[in-house]
Formats: C-alpha cells, structure tokens, sequence
C-alpha cells in the first residue's frame, strides 16, 4: 500500500493528480486523512518548487499615495514591491543570520571598523547593464547624503568613507559595529544602477521580477526576470499583489479561493480562519510588540513610583490572551524577547494589583491617568486600553482613555503625548533595538529614556567580540529599562499569514510577515 | 382620532427604546464596560445576547449604546430642524439678497463631502459628545434648510400667503402662522428619515474613529466592533444591526402616519 | 427663452463662484489639519534630518497662500499638478479614478432608479395595502443599515459560501467589460439597497400629494386603469421633488461612497481622497474635492432647472 501511496503523493505534488482526488485515493488505500496529507506535503517539498502559474497576494499597507523609491518605502506593501524587483547586498536568513546576495562574500577587519564586500559576478539589472561596486556606494550614498529622505538615513551614520576597488566595495566606520551587515540588510537598501540617483522611482533593480503594472494602493503585477541567477527565489511566472487594507475584505478574499495568500490575520480570528478548509494559518514569533509608552521626563510619569505602579497594574497574560487571542506572547517591560540572538531570561514581572497600589500611594498622585490611543497605534489598541482601565481599577488607579483620530495619530500623539499606545516593529539586532529608541541621543527615543549608565554600556556592548560578555551586558541593559524606563512592554506579537492550500513552499522566517516578505518569492503554485 | 395599528406599534417601539435608554443604569444587567465572559461567547441565561468582541454582555452594551446613539442623534436631529427649518423660511419669505446669501452658504457647505468636513472639524476639536452633536447637527441642517426652504417657496406663491402679506401681516406671524403649518407634514415625515441619517452618521464616524470615546459605544461602533465576525457566521454585529434597524422602521412609521400630505423633499444620506 | 436663458446663466455664473469658494475653503481646511506631508510620507521613522529635506524638497516652507495661488494657476492652464507624495502627475491617475467611480455610480443608478420610481408606482396603486407597507418596511430596513453591515453580509453569503460574485471588485484595464460587471456586482447591490429607500419613498410622497388633484378624479372617472391614471397624469406632475431626490442621490453614488469602496476594494476616487487627506497632500484633496463639488453643483443646477421648469408660477416669478 504504502508504495502505491507514495506514488500517487508524487505524481500529486508534480500537479499530475489534484489534492482531492489524491485523498480521496488515500483513503481509499486505508489511509487516515492527516497521514494522507502529511506524505502530501512531505512529497510536495522534497519535489521540489512547481515553476510557472499566476501567484496572488492580498497585502494590508498599500496606499495610493505610495512612491517607488525604496527610500519612501514604509509600509508593508511597498516593502513587499521591494523584494519583488530590488535586492540588497546582504539579506536576514531565515534563521536570523545573514546571508549573502550581492555581494557573494564579505569580511571585517579584525577591529571591526574597515568592511569589504565582494560582488557577485555576472549580475544584470532588468536593463541589462551589470551590477557593479560603484552602483553599492552610491546606494549608500544616496539613501546616507546630506539631501536623504530615506527611512534608512537613520541606519547609516557613522560612515567615514566608501570606495571601491574593482568588484570590492570597502565602508570604514567611525566606531567598531560588529552588527553593520545587519544594517545593509535594511529592505530600504536595495541596489540600484547610479545609486537610483538619476531616477529613484524607476524601479529597475537585480530583483527575480520585474515590475509590469503598477497602480499605487490598488494592485501591482510582476513578471518573472528571465535572467534572474538564483533559481532559489521566484517561481511563479506572474505575481499579483492586490492591496485589501480592510482586515475582514482581505480575510474574505481568501476564503473566496481570489487570492492565495494574505498578511496580518486579525489575530480575534485566527482560530476561525485555521478552521476553514482549505486554508492554513502560520502565526511566526516576532520582535514586534505592542506597548504603552510614558514620557519618563514629563510629569506625573517622571515619578519611578507611579511608574512601577502601572508596571504592575497591566494584566500581561490577560492581554495575550484577548488581545493577540494567543498568537503572541507577555512582555516583561523591555523590547528584546527570544527573537534576539543574544538573548536572555529575566524575571518575569506580573499582574500584581497589591504591589501597583502600594507604589500608586507611594507616587502621591493623586486623580486619574490619561491614556491615549487609536486603532491604528496597534490593532485592537483601544480594546488593550480598556482592559488596562479594568485591571489598573482593580488596584486603585484610575485610567481614563482618549481615543485620538487614526489619522495623524503617528505626527500628532505618539512620540508628542506623555502616555500613549504604541507599536515596535522590533529590529534584527539588541544593538539596533536600542540604539533606536533607548539611547539618550536616539531620534525615536519615545519614552524619554536618559540612562548615562545604559548609554555607556550600549557602546561597550558594539565593540565587544566576546558572545558571552556582550548577552551579559545586554541582559544587564534590559533590567534597567525594565526597572527605570517608560516602557510597559505586555506582549510580543506574532505575525498571522494565512496561505491556501493551493500554494506549497512554507518556512518559518524571522523578519517580516509573509516569511520576511519572500513568502510570493520562495513560494509555489499547485492548483 | 383613531390610531392605526401599524402607527400604534411604532408608538410602542419607539417609546419603549426611548424608556430603554432613560433608565439604562437600572436595566442593564452588568457594568457597561465590564468583561464578563469569553469573547464572542452564545447566547446563555447569563448572557441573554452572548458576549461582544472582548468578552462584554452584549446586552449591557446594547442598552447603553442605545442610550448613546439615541441620545447623540435626538439632540443632532433637533439642532439640525430648528436651525435649518427656521433659517430655511425665513430665506423663502423674506427672498432677495438674504436668501442668495444663506443658500449660496448652504451650497459652499453641502457641496464638500461630509466626510471631509467632519474629518478636518472633528482632527481639529476635541471630540467630546456636545461637539459630536454640534458637528452632526449643523452639517445636517443644511439639509433641513434646503428642503424647507423649497417647501416653503412652494407656499409663499400661493394666494392665501399673498393675501396675508397685502393684510400687512408680520414676518413672524407669516412664517408661524401662514407657511409653518402648511409645511409641517412633509418636515415631520423628513424627520424620520434625517434621525435615522443622524445614527448612521454616527456610525460611520466610528466607522473612520472619530466617533463616540470608548468605553462608551453607539450601535454603529458596535457592528463596527464585531464586524470580524460576520465573514464567519458570528452573529454578535447582527444584534446592533438590528437594533438600528427596529428603531428606524418604528420612528418611520409614526413619522408615515403623521405625513398625510407632501412636497418637495431634500437631502440624501450623508452626501 | 429669454428670461430661462439669463436665469439659467446666472446659475452657472454662481456655480463657478461656488467652485472657488470651495477651492479656497479645502485648502484652509486642509492646512488646519494636524501633521503636514513630511511627517505623514514617512511616518514612524521620521528623523529630523530626513522630514526637513523632505519639506525643503516639496517646497512646503513657503507660506499657504503662495502654494495656493501657485496651485490655481496651474489649474486654469489646465494642469492639475503632481503629487507631492509620490510625484505622479494628478491629470491620469484622477481620471482613472473618476471613471471607475462613474462607473460604479452609473451602473448602481441604472439599476436603482428605475426600481425605485416603479416600486414607487406600484406602492401607490396598492396604497395602505400588503404590497405597499412591504415595500416601505423592506426599503426602510435597508436604508437604516450602516453600509459595511449590508457589505459584510453580501460577502458572507456571495463571496464565501456560495461564491457567486467576487469579493474583491478591483477592475483595470485589460478586463472586459462583461469581468468588470461581474466584478462589481456586490458594491452595485449594496449601493442599490441604500439609495431606493430615499427614492421610493420621495416618489410614493410625491405622487400621493398630486393623487388629490381635480384631474386625477377626472381622469378616474373616464375609466381609466389605476395603474395608467398613476403613470401617465400623477407621475408627470409630481416629477420636480423625484427629480430633486434622484439628483441628490446620484450626487451621494458618486461622492459618498468610500465605505463601499474600503471594503470592496474598489479603487475609486473616495478611497484615492482618503489617502491623500491622511497624508495632506493638497494638491490632490484640492482636485478631487473640486471634482466632488462640481458634480453636486451641476446635479444641482439640473434639478432647479427641473424645477423652474415645472412650476409655472416659479417660471414667472412677480
């Protein structure tokens, strides 16, 4: 029997024989339904991707003002465009690490200062001209120069000089940075020929697709880069991405077999989506969180005592279960969680109403708090805001909640208003976590945090070699942002995709969602 | 006067949601914003509705979101009729350069969307409940003003309107005496309408967030809450929905039976 | 036709001047929003640097006025601008817009009228009985549902279980336009539901009113047909207030629609407006809301004309 079966699981995954009819024939063999489908998917891997066929993606983020110079790329669609005709020099692995892809190797000098990346050979653009070394440094210059207007300009300071030596380019740092080819794996980077300085917008890029049609926030077609030289990335002959930013439009979408593979689940209905038929649910750990930030510098939270005590009003278990319906898991009142290499466990802190009101007295303030929020802060925000005006009750504190405008919310109340709901994306590395919100002189430091002893011990951690010294230090660094800081921290997020059964290729991928956004890439058409 | 039966059920409905929303505090079985249960549990001897989005009684935020909604729209609905109808006779009366420059003014208002409008005030204001009520009322009363000024033109031209005017007959006294009568049929069948336009309004600011601050929820917002069930055959957004749509066919079928005769109605939902 | 001629240019001369109160009027309220364009393009990873290069760029450190008078003297050239978020040129990317949204608007009216004025009629033939309280209970239900709840609902039942019609509607332009109907049949059926209630309702109202007339009796003891003495003495009289909610309502298809389109994924130009109002990019709130109010003030202008033409005792005004 089992040989028969594994016959037909073959020919099943080569699209010789459809799903059902495969099922139907296993189980005529005598085979139970989820053996059936497990030696499906086993087969469908080790076949190998199925190459042709049209891939449709339903993407939340897309908006008709979006613009194709992947320095004004922000949101999850645009990154998505991105991947499709752009690649970078380095890339987050699967895993976590780095993994080459324009430059095909790269070294550091044994102080970490002076990098060297070596370019791939024989790499076109769409246009067909060669990808060279120069075209990397004027990337960097153009998304680093005086004039940037790059999401990445934050990224890439500290640069003393490029240059270029053939098919090597050499970046030397002001300070050691063990952690700069996390930095050019930044989606924002991607090469383009000049740098994208003659024309940013044109979307011409080494990437496995190329860009056929394109309309801003409503729906952009690829075709396959007959050239492409990784046969690893981009199967389908034609990738649509259709933008559905409405949450139950895009899950319905699905449902309605009109596309096979969308982004963020509403994470309420996860469990019912994973109950349809022909559907699968991946909901990956991440860096992301979901917060509530203080001002630690503005008055009532300039208080340690108050403070603490909303540390420990906050029901973190309670929020993972009805916020994130638990797809995620608590917080413990600093940005790292297991994502990060270097991480490490520290106490736990909990919902504690005893300890919050001891603290709330000992704070001597007096009167309500005033929290505020919006649904796009994060998703079900104000729900969050609601369930910590119950459990901060409980204790004797009193939280009133204002709920800003969607619109504005990002240049009007957060990183602007004292208390307020809030969204980390999280990012590969502690160093990089930190050095953007945490460090005294940070750009986003949204809770105000000035720490003379955690700035001092940031930059010791950068230029340490020694693993085990640096978990230390870095362990040490999230106690006192735990401790002191005006983060409260009740959960880390998944991300929710979901995928019919009509496409194979899954693996789970730190980064973004949809498999850090390769999901359309690695991804294959079976029915 | 007889009262018909369809009539007489409205009466009942209309004026039991009205009860309903008065005396909320006492009716309602649990705090309005106390979770109680699991999310988007069934229906129960605990939970006669079953429970909402975050584990709330359903019940409970039916009852005090129709307080909400109710309360929000009557104010908007009043405010919107006594400022439009009596801005709208007067222009019909008086004519000339004062109902050139109210109407033109109407016009500037109703010709940009009220989604934009209600987007720059309410970004703008704080939203409070009197602002919500201010905003709704006075874009609507733009409404209110075109269809009684048409009404009222209508009527100015008619003989016994002339003859109160040559009897030499005060402004008030032609507006309240001789034309508000004559228009008071087809204003009280708009009525209906516009108080079901006012709750939809509502929802659709909650629907963009701008609506009423949580805890506190109208029914719009609450089919807006539990919306994500819908595509799935949970039924908690029916319930709101529902509601909105009882108290719509009630008010309408007293406004119906108190409308004998007509004219010329305007204004649309939203616009 | 003399007097109909100046009053009717007048209108249009009046048209105009609203038009560019309007202009002004979105633009002050546009600059009266919180955030400007800098702070929206880049959102949470706005460093300092990067939102003054940006501002210094769109040149948006000049003062309002400068930008606004800038903006109209390219409009009167007949150049709408570009972008300032993503630098498109604002001419193709409306037009487009506005075609798929007078698309959805006329199918929708084509349907909805129609069936409102007969379901009107008929609600009038059978007055106070079954067919009529049905057709009022049935039109009132549906005008008292919030949009998204009837959108839902339709998908739940259209998309998902019996797949009939697709949730999504996005139509370009390579498909046919047999696709594009099937591809926006639910947006069309939901925004059918919304406007027939208004409709019917006016023309039940309406007709009714003129029912007391001296010549509907007359016309009734001839012998005629219920249903002909309503269609063709009733109707032709009480079309001024129909034709004035049929205007009002055609307005509200085209501009009033972006729940529909959020939800259906229809890139119409609600949503298009949308977006740019939440990054303040004025030059493209300033063109659509003046496409916006140029249709209300032409639908408008129509049904006064209708109107006028109507009444014989507005057509001679003392």
């Amino acid at each position: 029997m089992s040989n028969e079966l594994k016959y037909l699981s073959e020919r099943a995954a080569r699209g010789l024989l459809n799903r059902r009819s495969f099922m139907g024939r296993a189980a005529a063999l005598g085979a139970t339904t989820t053996f059936a489908s497990t030696m499906l998917a086993s087969a469908v891997m080790a076949a190998g991707p199925v190459k042709g066929g049209t891939l449709r993606v339903g993407i939340q983020g897309g908006s008709s003002t979006d613009s194709l110079d992947p320095g004004l790329s922000t949101n999850a669609t645009s990154l998505q465009i991105l991947r499709m005709w752009g690649e970078p020099l380095l890339e987050l692995a699967e895993d976590g690490g780095i993994d080459p892809r324009l430059a095909s190797e790269y070294e550091a000098s044994a102080d970490a200062k002076t990098w060297t990346f070596k370019m791939r050979s024989g790499v076109t653009y769409s246009n067909g001209k060669s990808v060279t070394a120069e075209d990397v440094k004027a990337t960097i210059e153009r998304h680093a120069g005086e004039e940037s207007k790059s999401g990445a300009l934050g990224l890439l300071r500290g640069i003393v000089s490029m240059s270029t030596d053939g098919d090597r380019f050499i970046l030397e740092l002001d300070t050691p940075n063990a952690d700069l080819p996390y930095l050019l794996a930044d989606y924002h980077l991607v090469i383009q020929p000049n740098g994208g300085k003659d024309d940013p917008t044109a979307a011409i890029g080494s990437g496995p697709y190329i860009l056929k049609s394109h309309e801003p926030g409503v729906r952009h077609v690829f075709e396959k880069n007959p050239n492409y030289w990784n046969d690893d990335l981009g199967h389908a002959e034609t990738v649509e991405l259709l933008v559905i930013n409405d949450d139950t439009a895009r899950v319905a979408a699905l449902q309605s077999g009109q596309v096979h593979m969308v982004n963020r689940v509403p994470p309420k209905v996860a469990s019912l989506v994973g109950r349809m038929g022909g559907v699968k649910v991946h909901s990956t750990p991440s860096a992301g969180h979901y917060v509530f930030i203080m001002h630690a510098d503005t008055a009532p939270f300039d208080n340690k005592d108050l403070r603490l005590a909303l540390k420990y009003a906050i029901n973190r278990e309670e929020m993972v279960d009805k916020i994130l319906f638990g797809n995620g898991t608590a917080g413990n009142d600093s940005p790292i969680n297991a994502s990060y290499p270097l991480f490490s466990e520290r106490e736990q802190r909990t919902y504690d109403p005893e300890k919050a009101a001891f603290h709330f007295k000992a704070s001597g303030h007096d009167g309500s708090v005033l929290l505020r929020t919006s649904d796009n802060s994060f998703p079900g925000a104000p729900d969050a805001a609601q369930l910590f005006q119950q459990s901060a009750g409980a204790a004797g504190i009193t939280l009133d909640i204002k709920r800003e405008p969607n619109d504005g919310y990002w240049s009007e109340v957060w990183n602007k208003q004292p208390f307020c709901t809030s969204y980390w994306g999280g990012r590969p590395t502690q160093d990089a976590m930190f050095s953007t919100a945490y460090l005294s002189s940070a750009d986003w430091n949204d809770t105000r945090f000035f720490n003379e002893g955690f700035d001092k011990m940031l930059l010791a951690a950068r230029a340490e070699l020694d693993e085990g010294k640096r978990k230390a230090i870095y362990s040490d660094m999230s106690t006192i942002v735990s401790d002191e800081g005006g983060l409260i921290c009740p959960m880390f997020n998944n991300f929710i995709d979901a995928v019919s059964e009509g496409v194979e290729g899954w693996r789970t991928t730190k980064g973004f969602d949809l498999m850090n956004n390769y999901a359309p890439l690695k991804m294959w058409v079976t029915a | 006067m007889r009262i018909p039966i369809s009539a007489l059920m409205g009466l009942i409905l209309t004026g039991g949601f009205f009860l309903v929303a008065i005396f909320a505090d006492f009716i309602a079985p649990y705090g309005m914003a106390e979770v109680v249960g699991d999310v988007w549990e069934p229906r129960s001897a605990e939970h006669l509705l079953g429970t909402d989005n975050i584990g709330r009684d359903l019940l409970t935020r039916l009852i005090y979101g129709g307080q909400t909604t109710i309360f929000i729209a009557t104010l908007a609905t009043a405010l919107s009729f006594t400022l439009g109808s009596i801005l709208g006779l007067s222009a019909a009366v008086l004519g000339g350069w004062v109902d050139q420059v109210i109407s033109r003014l109407v016009d500037l208002l109703m010709s940009i969307p009220s989604l934009i409008f209600a987007l720059v005030i309410l970004s703008v204001m704080p939203v409070t409940v009197p602002v919500l009520i201010l905003v709704m009322g006075l874009l609507d009363s733009t409404r209110v003003y075109r269809l009684s000024r048409a009404v009222a033109v209508d009527i100015n031209v008619m003989d016994f309107v002339e003859a109160a005017k040559l009897r030499g007959e005060k402004l008030s006294w032609i507006i309240f005496r001789e034309i508000l009568p004559n228009a008071l049929s087809p204003l009280v069948a708009e009525l209906g309408l516009r108080f079901i336009f006012a709750v939809l309004f509502l929802s659709t600011l909650s629907f963009l967030g701008l609506g009423v601050q949580p805890p506190a929820s109208d029914w719009g917002g609450m089919v807006k809450e539990n919306k994500e069930g819908i595509v799935f055959g949970i039924g908690a957004a029916l319930v709101p929905a529902a509601a909105i749509a009882i108290l719509a066919i009630s008010v309408n079928l007293v406004a119906d039976w108190v409308l004998n005769k007509t004219s010329d109605l305007k204004g649309g939902r939203g616009g | 036709m003399g007097p109909m001629f100046k009053l009717i240019s007048q209108r249009i001369a009046l048209g105009i001047l609203l038009l560019l109160a309007v202009s002004i009027l979105i633009f002050a309220g546009t600059e009266m929003l919180p955030g400007d364009l800098a702070e929206s393009i880049l959102g949470q990873s706005a460093t300092p640097e990067a939102l003054a290069n940006i501002r210094a760029e769109l040149g948006l450190n000049d003062p309002a006025f400068i930008r606004y008078f800038q903006w109209l003297g390219g409009l009167l050239q007949g150049d709408l601008g570009t972008a300032l978020s993503n630098g498109q040129d604002i001419g193709p990317q409306i037009g487009k817009r506005l075609g798929n949204t007078l698309f959805l608007a006329a199918t929708a009216a084509v349907i909805a009228v129609p069936l409102a004025i007969f379901l009107g009629l008929v609600a009038v033939r059978y007055r106070n009985r079954w067919p009529d309280k049905l057709i009022s209970g049935a039109t009132l239900a549906s005008i008292s549902l919030p949009e998204f709840f009837i959108g839902y609902v339709l998908i739940y039942f259209f998309a998902v279980k019996w797949r009939v019609f697709p949730s999504v509607a996005t139509v370009y332009d390579s498909m046919s336009f047999l696709e594009k109907l099937n591809a926006i049949a639910l947006p069309v059926i939901v925004l059918t539901l919304v406007v027939l209630a208004h409709m019917m309702r006016m023309t039940r109202a309406a007709i009714l009113n003129v029912m007391q007339s001296a010549y509907i009796e007359t016309a009734e003891l001839k012998g005629l047909s219920a249903f002909k003495v309503i269609a063709r003495h009733a109707f032709p009289n009480s079309i001024s207030p129909i034709v004035n909610v049929v205007t009002i309502n055609l307005a509200y298809l085209v501009v009033g629609v972006v729940v529909v389109e959020v939800i259906f994924v229809y890139p119409g130009m609600g949503q298009y407006l949308v977006d740019h109002v939440s990054k303040r990019d004025v030059p493209v709130v300033q063109a659509c809301g003046l496409i916006f109010a140029t249709v209300y003030v032409v639908l408008n202008l129509i049904a006064d004309i209708v109107a006028i033409l109507s009444n014989p005792r507005l057509r001679h005004p003392k």
